[in-house]
């Protein structure tokens, strides 16, 4: 039946779903459910490290929470800006603030 | 021995007034003295999904209050033996609901020998759907294969296991079930729904039963009649499994897996 198979190449919008839900709830629960409530201050103090360093624009990164099986996973995603840092003594020089 | 049982989700519209009427009557038809009292103060829906409406003359705020004794406001099913219905209140707002009233009176249906108290939630995480979920000793977490659902049912499996009598009285845990309603099989062939294993990953509980999309949900509650009593549609076979299985019995899960339809229906289905 390779003519409605065709229909089905959209792409698969319940696994974009679970994915989303395994962030959030994993996200939510550390908060209410288990553990301590870490995580979103953990996340600032990583970006504030990161950002002495390299200019970094917020929308550009993405903080996600996997569980695969007995452990958890915390993946840190940045895109580092096309052009190349000024090098690091003019940097340090630069930031008194 | 009694059971009180809340039938909650936190997200509004996903069925629990649907799950509640029948799984009430399902349990009450196996011959357990069975309540389902309404705590959707304000937006009393119950009374219509089971076809009581006309007959509503206190309700449970006036119980709580004392403006009238429990047996005065509680309704008999006219179909099934051993079924009673404690209706909310329509004028008044969930404020009107407290622990002591709430608790005296459920104290008061286990003294009556009411064996199941199915408590219908209201949606929302406020003090209506506290109070119903704070004397349980069982929940069934109704939930759809949809992100808010699923993501409002997480929450509320927190409030289960933190805001309730068991927890803060250090009691045993409150026993979870997940019951999966509107589920589309087809859908979930086609990778368009979340599947009933991705939901019971991601809430952790154990699964009551799924309860498949249909129009015959709809015209039962049009027609004040819960859908159990018509043994001839999926919604009814589904829920009287869930009635046995949570009363013991092994049933096989059904309505997981795409039926088989001909090459007509597959081609204009």
């Amino acid at each position: 039946m390779a003519f409605f198979d065709y229909f089905k190449r959209a792409p698969k919008s319940a696994s974009l779903a679970k994915d989303r839900l395994s962030i959030i709830v994993a996200r939510e629960r550390t908060g209410s459910r288990s553990g301590p409530d870490y995580l979103p201050a953990l996340q600032q103090e990583l970006l504030a490290v990161i950002a002495r360093y390299e200019t970094i624009d917020l929308a550009n990164v993405t903080v996600n929470l996997d569980k695969s099986g007995g452990c958890e996973v915390l993946e840190l995603n940045i895109v580092l800006p096309d052009t190349p840092p000024p090098p690091p003594p003019r940097l340090s020089a630069s930031v008194s603030a | 021995m009694s059971k009180v049982v809340v039938i909650t989700s936190g997200k509004g519209g996903v069925g629990k007034t649907t799950t509640s009427a029948n799984i009430a009557t399902g349990i009450a038809q196996q011959g357990k003295k069975t309540v389902a009292i309404d705590f959707d103060v304000g937006l009393r829906n119950l009374d219509l999904v089971m076809g009581c409406e006309r007959r509503v003359v206190y309700d449970f705020v006036n119980v709580i209050r004392n403006e009238a004794k429990l047996q005065q406001a509680l309704i008999k099913d006219k179909r099934v033996e051993n079924l009673y219905i404690l209706p909310a209140s329509q004028t008044r707002d969930k404020d009107a609901l407290d622990p002591e009233g709430v608790g005296r009176i459920i104290e008061e249906l286990k003294q009556m020998g009411f064996e199941y108290i199915i408590c219908d939630s209201p949606a929302g995480i406020e003090k209506g759907a506290q109070m119903a979920m704070y004397f349980a000793d069982e929940a069934i977490v109704v939930t759809n294969p949809e992100v808010s659902s699923v993501r409002d049912s997480d929450r509320v499996l927190g409030l289960l296991a933190a805001k309730t009598s068991r927890a803060e009285m250090g009691g045993p845990a409150i026993r979870t079930h997940l019951l999966l309603t509107r589920y589309s099989p087809l859908m979930v062939k086609r990778g368009e729904m979340l599947s009933v294993g991705d939901v019971l990953e991601l809430l952790g509980i154990p699964l009551l039963g799924v309860i498949p999309e249909s129009k015959a949900v709809l015209q039962s509650s049009n027609k004040g009649s819960p859908a159990i009593l018509d043994e001839t549609t999926d919604v009814a076979q589904a829920y009287l499994d869930v009635v046995f299985r949570y009363l013991g019995q092994e049933r096989q899960h059904r309505f997981i897996e795409e039926e088989k339809r001909s090459l007509f229906g597959r081609l204009f289905g």
